[in-house]
């Protein structure tokens, strides 16, 4: 078991050092012509406003901490599902009775509406005015 | 793997004479040399292959004159462009998170690649916990993610970043609940014994058993996968004409190239695990025709990239899904019929 393990160590390390090399060659081979404007963070051209590291958004925590209850469960599940076939009705039901108690929790975050993100609002486009079209009619016809 | 290693030692004297953890170090660095390169050249194979179906999907013919015969060495071309291209680190970014993420990206999906069984006898380490290692080792992949949009100190790539650990978040429960229902009825996490109960012909593939259940168990795999390796039409993290290139708009050079390499990898893992527990992995689907040794790598390999084709496919057919589109498909659909699914198979058991 250590044994497959430690494959996995070193196949994590040999995927680390394929980059690390690859990034030597290119270390080599690279032109190297550093400007000042060229190295300043990417905002579309413009200048960038302060930092980046900013607070964001609330959603993303409750995302998460829905997550870690599922993804807690689910663990729980892992094991029950492995010895499922030897142990039979008794052990289905008390594990139905387990995810019923989590499908409630479910139930309770989508009627409290956290797993709904926000939605483009459709704005009604404004009216034209006889004006507006009037002048460009014109315009169409002066070109 | 150890009796390869034993084997081997057997044969030649001056091996022999080594003492058993030099061997299996030896051995081990051995065969995470050959298939790192298989997993590079598997990603160039995978990216010659998106642009040449993409370009028949939008009726183009797609790269066609690098290296001769139909543009073959097209990608191998633009890998060696990347490994030539000036390494720009932005003034602002912390440099050293900035340098680690890549690493870390690539490094976590080539662990992946220790537990994919390609034949009977080609798997490097045959853990009694395959699958749930997939899931866990597969989840760095989005820390590497995190990393690299947090230290470009970008807002693009900051909100790439998030978007991209959420839906990473959202989408690993339907898929790990899919896995379950495989593991519930084989009784093992092995994937070796996975396969092994499905080897004699397309008919004992766990896809068809506890019909119309594991069939519903792998739509929601594929579905959760395609979002978990950021494919379109969840490609949301990298939303070109939203935010520039999502987690990646401060990488050039090989490490952007890094992270390229990561995804297709990405690609072909999570196809290799989905032909795994739903299609028979390496074993034939005729049965015992053509199902020895050499033939079962042909088999994964195809099975993996036929599910890599319908990828393809779907990004190259449907349009980019909304940010609120894609947590109502995880939530509130996925979710709920991923435990119908468990439910389903559970009743069928114990009937």
């Amino acid at each position: 078991m250590l044994f497959n393990f430690a494959t996995a160590l070193v196949f994590l390390i040999f995927g680390g050092l394929f980059v690390l090399l690859n990034l030597g060659i290119s270390r080599i081979l690279q032109a190297r012509n550093p400007h000042p404007v060229k190295i300043s963070t990417y905002e579309c051209g413009e200048l960038p406003e302060g930092e980046s590291w900013i607070q964001f958004n609330i959603r993303f925590y409750v995302v998460a901490l829905v997550f870690l209850i599922f993804e807690v469960e689910i663990i729980f599940l892992f094991p029950w599902a492995l010895v499922f076939k030897d142990l039979g009705l008794f052990a289905f039901v008390e594990m139905m009775i387990f995810v019923f108690i989590l499908l409630v929790g479910l139930a309770y975050v989508w009627a409290k509406g956290d797993l709904d993100w926000d939605k483009p609002q459709s704005v009604p486009a404004p009216e034209l005015s006889q004006s507006y079209e009037q002048k460009e009619v014109t315009e169409t016809v002066d070109s | 793997m150890r009796e390869l290693i034993t084997t081997l030692a057997n044969g030649q004297t001056f091996l022999a004479n080594l003492p058993e953890v030099v061997l299996n170090i030896i051995f081990i660095s051995l065969g995470a040399v050959v298939l790192t390169t298989v997993c590079a050249v598997l990603a160039l194979v995978g990216v010659y292959m998106e642009r040449k179906v993409s370009a028949h999907i939008q009726d183009r013919v797609g790269p066609m004159y690098v290296g001769g015969f139909h543009g073959w060495l097209q990608t191998a071309a633009d890998a060696l462009k990347l490994l030539l291209k000036e390494d720009i680190v932005p003034a602002l970014a912390d440099k050293k998170l900035h340098f680690f993420a890549p690493i870390l990206v690539f490094g976590a999906t080539l662990a992946t690649f220790a537990v994919l069984p390609f034949g009977r006898h080609y798997v490097m380490s045959d853990m009694n916990i395959g699958i749930l290692y997939i899931l866990a080792i597969s989840s760095l992949v989005v820390i590497g993610t995190i990393l690299a949009g947090w230290a470009s100190n970008n807002k693009w790539s900051l909100l790439g970043a998030m978007r991209s650990a959420a839906q990473v978040v959202s989408f690993e429960i339907p898929a790990s609940l899919a896995i379950l229902v495989i593991i519930m009825a084989v009784g093992s996490m092995n994937l070796g014994e996975i396969v092994n109960v499905q080897v004699g012909g397309i008919h004992k593939w766990l896809i068809w058993k506890f019909f119309p259940f594991n069939l519903l168990a792998f739509i929601i795999y594929f579905i959760a996968t395609l979002a978990e390796t950021n494919r379109a039409p969840f490609d949301l993290p990298e939303a070109e004409s939203e935010i520039v290139a999502g987690f990646h708009t401060e990488y050039s050079g090989f490490k952007w190239a890094a992270f390229f390499l990561a995804e297709y990898a990405n690609m072909f893992m999570v196809g290799v695990v989905g032909a795994t527990l739903f299609l028979g992995g390496w074993s034939s689907p005729f049965g015992d025709f053509m199902n020895s040794g050499p033939f079962q790598i042909f088999w994964i390999f195809a099975k993996a990239f036929g599910l890599i084709f319908v990828q393809i496919w779907i990004r190259w057919t449907l349009p980019r899904v909304r940010v609120d589109q894609l947590m109502y498909t995880s939530w509130k659909v996925l979710t709920p019929f991923a435990f119908v699914a468990i439910i389903g198979v559970g009743f069928y058991m114990i009937l």
